[in-house]
């Protein structure tokens, strides 16, 4: 091993005070800094922050952005994203592969150049979309890959490629990405203007019971997608017992087709961290963690910035806004490319420095959460909604919304539809009046919530937007008249096998047979009982899987044969006096290779 | 009645336990037996397999994990949950490559045996026949063969919890996740000693110890007398 990696691996190390709970960060860092965690590298980092090595490679294994195997100096992830797919995916695909001269998961001969797919980086309303390194690239086309490739060969580093700036925010020196807003429709909670301070001021001239009990008044439930009412949750993490406790903001928008917190942190970071700061004096915590997706770490400058900005303002630190006896303040934990680190106990065990597995509840985080402190994880959307309450008063927002879903709700609207982008919307509005607004008339189908919600048709756009009829955590993919379903939740069901932590047998296992059986009903393979074999593995899925990813991971398939059955039916149609089940010859296909002749048996 | 009791249901039998027992400790207690695999007297809970599985007031909770509480009305031997259970222990047989036939722990082996409870003849999904999966004879006293792995925790837990060293851990995740242990690459590198509980503790025949293979003949084991739970259902009032 080179002293050189001995040294910066050490350094790394130190800068988080050798601290294993700083695990994320440590690996991040040399993954950046190397292009790879080695063996070598492993075995220091264990015995530098004394645990065992074989803890250091769970880590290491278990996150898409963090690889073993030696990475190119510049690692080209395309979005790989059924959005993208729709909008030429598999053009940039071929046309970086051929520029490039390798495919994907290969690193170019000269080590210069990986090229990798990753799920949705959040930028569905600008499809196709690529990082390079944690640069962003939107509305890709084939002449801007041969530009990109071209000029990154030529050595020209990622961040000088950009040919334009986005509009907002995207445009400060610290963000400097090209990647646009498309904040389609403003209201009253959070893209109004914003004064900052006056949320947290109000807060803290009330006592922090009083301050749950305004949240409550204001009938706020979670934005995620879950929608537990967040005063119940603060009161439970106020009433239980710890010597610390802890705010985090669950910023790991990983649901394909969700970007609605892309843009709250590009515009609204203020909003964002008055909520955290009022939550902190409501459940009495002096520390707060934003966990950011490791696809939105061109945010993180910028992010520091405010934090910092708003620490000389006083908003954060040491007797908060002359508030003798409340500090807060807030740190940034990076995520390295895990979905289910959007499970709010996945997301503590990948802040503690682990695999994202979640854990088992309960204890629920309010009772043992970060480091087994009480912990209140709430969405980036729903902070912004508890700075708006107190700014403007739970009656006022009360009065916004539906009777069981208040306040507005954004939505992340993206496929084939005229003006894709961020909406928000007061929370009982019709499914077919946002159609309308983002242009998306004609539809064949809608899905709501992203993968783990439901796919709607016609007959449903009747239906309102809320917590009791059409839930959402903020995604609606539109597909047009023609687009094959069956494509749509194949792509789906090869996410959540892709993504899921593998830690319980339904989740692990079932997603995979039932994206099997998918493909053979796809193939024409299919018969009716197959239908019938669906539904029932689905439900078992469901029924037994252990966190929030398995139980909706069979949605896809459970709510299309619900409400899309003749799609499936035109498909295993019974005429057929025997249909094989596999294809025999590439069955075969090993053994024949081998032999180097054709089967005497099965001939073709 | 102690204040220190809980009273709730099973299966429309009052059953009592502790404060801070879980569903399955109340229930072993109480001579009702929960199907398991990856649960271990001794272990802490880990809620991975999921055969568990019961419905608590109507949610469906793993009775390894989930506490007891006054009232509560669980449902354990029900045809939902026996058809789940049974779906569960299929899935573990063709994720894998168990070959009941020719391996030395039939008999004595705790996913065969649960299948032959529940009454499965034949696994209904499509063998997956893995083809990464390896044995790592390395060791001299012990191996892995990681094609019968069920992925339970439970050597990690036992090497943590009883034998005080970090022997295993998954690496991985999704259909990739598998047993690691702590080295680069070989079970011999480890600290691993044949006298060590997570050597016992395999529900399967992943990790066995060398030289001892067929000690109790075939007829002679575990499993071949009596189904497996039945050693709990013996205390039963």
């Amino acid at each position: 091993m080179s002293e050189n990696i001995e040294t910066a691996v050490r350094n790394i190390c130190e800068s988080v005070g050798n601290d294993r709970a700083r695990m994320m960060d440590i690996v991040r860092e040399v993954q950046e800094t190397f292009g790879c965690v080695s063996d070598d590298a492993m075995d220091l980092i264990a015995s530098q922050v004394r645990t065992p090595r074989v803890e250091v490679e769970s880590v290491v294994t278990f996150y898409a952005f963090l690889s073993k195997k030696q990475n190119g100096n510049v690692v080209i992830r395309l979005c790989d994203d059924i959005i993208d797919r729709m909008f030429g995916f598999e053009r940039i695909r071929q046309t970086f592969s051929e520029a490039l001269g390798i495919g994907i998961g290969e690193t170019t001969e000269d080590g210069r150049f990986t090229l990798e797919t990753t799920p949705c980086i959040g930028m569905c309303d600008q499809a196709p979309a690529v990082m390079v390194n944690d640069e962003i690239f939107t509305d890709v086309s084939r002449d801007t890959v041969v530009d990109i490739v071209e000029q990154l060969k030529a050595g020209v580093a990622p961040e000088r490629l950009r040919r334009r700036l986005g509009d907002g925010c995207n445009s400060n020196p610290l963000v400097s990405a090209a990647v646009s807003n498309n904040l389609r429709r403003k209201d009253a909670v959070i893209f109004a203007p914003l004064e900052c301070g006056n949320a947290l001021n109000k807060a803290l001239s009330m006592s922090p019971n009083e301050v749950i009990r305004d949240i409550k008044t204001a009938r706020l439930r979670g934005r995620g997608g879950a929608g537990f009412p967040t005063g119940m949750k603060w009161d439970f993490t106020r009433a239980a017992k710890g010597e610390k406790k802890y705010v985090i903001c669950n910023a790991d928008e990983g649901e394909p087709g969700t970007f609605k917190d892309r843009v709250i942190l590009t515009e609204r970071p203020e909003l964002l961290i008055e909520g955290m700061a009022i939550a902190g004096y409501a459940i009495g915590a002096k520390e707060g963690i934003i966990y950011l997706r490791g696809e939105y770490a061109y945010l993180r400058p910028y992010l520091e910035d405010v934090l910092q900005k708003a620490r000389n303002m006083n908003l954060l630190g040491t007797n908060v806004l002359g508030h003798e006896g409340f500090d807060f303040d807030i740190r940034i934990q990076m995520g390295a490319g895990a979905y289910v680190c959007g499970e709010e106990t996945a997301l503590i065990s990948s802040c503690e420095g682990l695999r994202g597995d979640p854990k088992n509840r309960p204890p629920f985080p309010a009772q043992k959460g970060y480091q087994g402190y009480p912990t209140t994880v709430n969405n980036v959307e729903t902070f912004c909604c508890v700075a708006r309450i107190l700014d403007q008063g739970a009656g006022w927002f009360s009065q916004i919304g539906s009777k069981g879903s208040t306040g507005t709700k954004l939505l992340s609207i993206a496929g084939d539809c005229r003006r894709p982008g961020v909406y928000e919307v007061p929370f009982g509005i019709k499914l077919s009046e946002v159609l309308e607004l983002a242009g998306g008339d004609g539809a064949a189908a809608v899905q709501m919530g992203g993968p783990s919600g439901q796919m709607v048709g016609p007959e449903e756009y009747d239906r309102t937007i809320c917590y009791d009829d059409l839930a959402t955590g903020g995604a609606m993919m539109v597909f047009g008249p023609n687009r094959d379903l069956l494509e749509v939740v194949h792509y789906f069901m090869e996410f959540f096998v892709e993504e899921s932590c593998g830690y319980c047998t339904p989740c692990r296992v079932g997603n995979v047979l039932l994206k099997e059986r998918l493909e053979k009903i796809m193939q024409g393979k299919g018969e009716p009982a197959d239908l019938q074999y669906l539904e029932e593995l689905g439900t078992s899925v469901k029924s037994t899987s252990r966190c929030g990813l398995g139980q909706t991971s069979p949605n896809p398939i459970l709510t299309t044969l619900k409400n899309f059955r003749p799609v499936y039916e035109k498909l295993v149609t019974e005429d057929q006096e025997f249909r094989p089940t596999f294809d025999i010859q590439q069955a075969l296909g090993e053994a024949k290779a081998i032999a180097g002749r054709p089967s005497m048996h099965f001939t073709d | 009645m102690s204040e220190n009791t809980i009273t709730f249901e099973i299966d429309g039998v009052e059953v009592q336990g502790a404060p801070g027992q879980t569903i399955m400790q109340a229930a072993d207690a109480a001579g009702i037996y929960i199907p398991r695999l990856c649960a271990f007297e001794g272990l802490p809970p880990y809620g991975s397999c999921r055969v568990c599985t019961v419905k608590v007031n109507g949610r469906f909770q793993s009775a390894c994990t989930q506490p007891i509480a006054e009232g509560v009305i669980v449902e354990n031997d029900t045809e939902e949950l026996l058809e789940f259970r049974r779906n569960l222990v299929d899935m573990l047989f063709v994720e894998g490559n168990h070959f009941c036939m020719f391996c030395e722990k039939s008999g004595n082996c705790e996913l065969q045996a649960l299948a032959y409870r529940l009454g499965i003849t034949a696994p209904k999904y499509p063998y997956m026949f893995p083809a990464d999966r390896n044995v790592d004879a390395s060791h001299k006293d012990i191996f892995i063969d990681h094609n019968r792995c069920i992925l339970c925790a439970r050597c990690i837990r036992a090497s943590q919890d009883l034998d005080g060293k970090n022997v295993f851990q998954f690496v991985g995740r999704g259909p990739e996740k598998r047993i690691a242990v702590n080295a680069r690459a070989r079970l011999v590198d480890t600290d691993l000693d044949v006298t060590d509980r997570a050597v016992d503790v395999c529900p399967v025949g992943a990790i066995l110890r060398k030289h001892v293979g067929y000690a109790t003949p075939v007829g002679e084991r575990k499993y071949d007398s009596a189904p497996i739970g039945s050693d709990i259902e013996a205390h039963k009032q």
